[in-house]
């Protein structure tokens, strides 16, 4: 079993949200930047559990960025996995970072192809799916539960409302989410191990990019919080439906 | 140039989203001065024709039994053959479970510029700039599309679903090759009877200081009464009380109802980023100092156990419920 985890880095999750340059670029002053938490807590954290139940499985980690981004693939090694390869280029869009991973992908014919459902930063949720198509392999996206029966992956997705169980066979690519795998925290004798591990640079290949982003805009601020006495719920109730209008 | 919709179905039933993507591509192809077309796939028991009433003329249907359960990679292959023949510029789907699954597969069949989470028209005065949901609610962007066919995936509860009007729509049998299915679903479970939390337009949310899961009763109760559907903050799915589907945050569900009630829950920035898209959000928490005051259109500083009970009478008095 050869599991490919696809990891990115994102801000950390109580970040402060600000852009420069003329709301053209995220103000990443002070910014502390982690693993994806899609990517590490479920896409990653699951590729460790399989491979605690089967040792032969190899784990692979791959990211796109440049230098900055080692130490988050470090501390994705530091959890597991057994090497790491990074793809020294920019990320202009998702398809231009999934054409990269694909690129690694088909180099080493993975069995399994695990992304978190979306990074917190761009929301996307694009990369696992432009890489299965990219690679011509099924995709099972937003999954809470894998297992492993032979070559067959039994997944729960979540549906609107509810859930969906489905079979596939290998090679696929997954989308994780919560349900997944426990989180865990790296321990001493990994972060030791992660210094070592092989982390390979690779150049990127030729690839469009389809989107750009032209400026941010934060929300506009709320007016402010109209306070209303505990004693007095029927108050509550008169604005939410006279002004409010939401019941 | 046409503006192709996606109507996704589970069991047959035109999803909340699928009528969003509708009312947004017939408002889209509008303002482009084109039509909106439609595509839906598998076995429907709503009628396809009636469809017609949000604005859509010609509706492509594939009957095939094979599309009646999502496989991204051939629902995807499909609605590219549709969007060929229709000679679709645009396609719209709903951001939902499905059009998360299908639409960046799409986006590379086509070689089709895709925005996702997007939560208003675009703008296309000047190229065609989408404004979407970034930093997990906590800001937007404007993303240009360059290609010339574009996708945009329509965040659940961004856009209103708006009648224009219409008679029954045309309804065109599609020939489409459709691939078999490697992903086999083997089971459908869904909550009957409950509000899915991710289309609900009044969400009623519980965290720790309700204590424990045996006080969600009342939670359960305005919830009920106001056809909303139950939510909760990280440490209350954490600790199992409450469904990891329930979780609203950063890392759950990021939700954006018309209403959302928040009982004991003080306002972390990563609950806050699941939940500030949306309208009208509630805070009663017995802290003044919560955070999620500052993030509140209303607010009472009191014990939930003896709020809410005062908010359910008031409701039923509203609702004429006995």
């Amino acid at each position: 079993m050869k599991i490919l985890v696809c990891i990115s880095k994102s801000p950390d999750t109580t970040a402060k949200i600000a852009f420069t340059d003329n709301n053209t670029k995220f103000a990443t002053d002070g910014v502390q930047w982690i693993i994806n938490p899609y990517d590490e807590w479920y896409a990653l954290v699951k590729a460790i559990e399989i491979k605690e139940k089967d040792p032969s499985a190899v784990i692979h980690l791959v990211t796109v960025g440049g230098a900055d981004v080692e130490p988050v693939i470090r501390k994705a090694l530091a959890l597991g996995g057994d090497e790491a390869i990074r793809i020294n280029a920019d990320t202009p869009d998702s398809y231009y970072v999934a054409c990269q991973i694909a690129e690694t992908a088909k180099q080493g014919s993975y069995d399994l192809v695990l992304a978190g459902k979306e990074t917190i930063d761009h929301n996307s949720a694009s990369i696992g799916g432009m890489l299965a198509e990219l690679l011509e392999l099924p995709y099972v996206s937003l999954a809470t539960k894998l297992e492993l029966n032979g070559n067959t992956v039994l997944i729960t997705r979540e549906i609107e409302g509810g859930e969906e169980s489905c079979e596939v066979n290998t090679p696929v690519v997954v989308s994780c989410q919560k349900g997944m795998a426990e989180a865990r925290i790296p321990n001493m004798r990994g972060i030791m191990a992660a210094r070592t591990k092989p982390l390979k640079v690779v150049e990127p290949v030729a690839a469009d990019s389809f989107t750009g982003i032209v400026s941010f805009e934060l929300p506009p601020a709320k007016a402010g919080v109209k306070l209303i006495p505990a004693d007095n719920p029927a108050e509550l109730v008169r604005v939410l439906h006279e002004e409010a209008k939401v019941i | 140039m046409s503006v192709l919709a996606f109507i996704d179905q589970s069991e047959g039933q035109v999803k909340k989203g699928a009528y969003e993507a509708l009312s947004y591509a017939v408002k889209l192809a509008s303002q482009l001065g084109t039509t909106a077309e439609a595509v839906v796939l598998g076995k429907l028991t709503d009628d396809i024709a009636a469809l017609g009433k949000y604005g859509v003329k010609k509706i492509y249907h594939v009957a095939d039994e094979q599309l009646n359960h999502l496989d991204a990679q051939v629902f995807a292959d499909v609605i590219a053959q549709v969007a060929r023949a229709a000679g679709a510029k645009i396609i719209v789907l709903s951001n939902n479970s499905d059009g998360k699954a299908i639409a960046p597969g799409l986006s590379v069949k086509l070689k089709a510029g895709l925005v996702s989470g997007a939560v208003a028209l675009p703008d296309t005065g000047n190229g065609f700039t989408v404004k979407k949901s970034v930093f997990s609610g906590k800001a937007f962007a404007h993303v240009a599309i360059k290609t010339d066919i574009k996708i945009i995936a329509l965040n659940p509860n961004s856009f209103s679903i708006t009648e224009a009007g219409g008679g029954n729509a045309e309804v065109s049998a599609f020939a489409a090759a459709v691939n078999t299915p490697k992903v086999k679903v083997t089971a459908v479970n869904k909550v009957k009877g409950d509000v899915p939390l991710g289309e609900a337009e009044v969400v009623v949310s519980g965290g720790r200081g309700l204590k424990g899961p045996e006080n969600w009763g009342m939670i359960e109760e305005l919830a009920k009464l106001l056809g909303a559907a139950t939510a909760c903050s990280r440490p209350v799915a954490d600790t199992h009380w409450r469904p990891h589907h329930e979780h609203v945050g950063q890392t759950g569900l990021a939700i954006a109802p018309n209403l959302y009630i928040a009982i004991g829950i003080s306002g972390a920035i990563q609950h806050l980023a699941g939940v500030n898209r949306s309208k009208t959000i509630v805070v009663i928490n017995k802290d003044p100092e919560a955070p999620f005051f500052k993030a509140a259109d209303y607010g009472i500083v009191g014990d939930a156990f003896e709020v809410v009970p005062g908010i359910i009478e008031e409701v039923k008095k509203l609702k004429g419920v006995a």
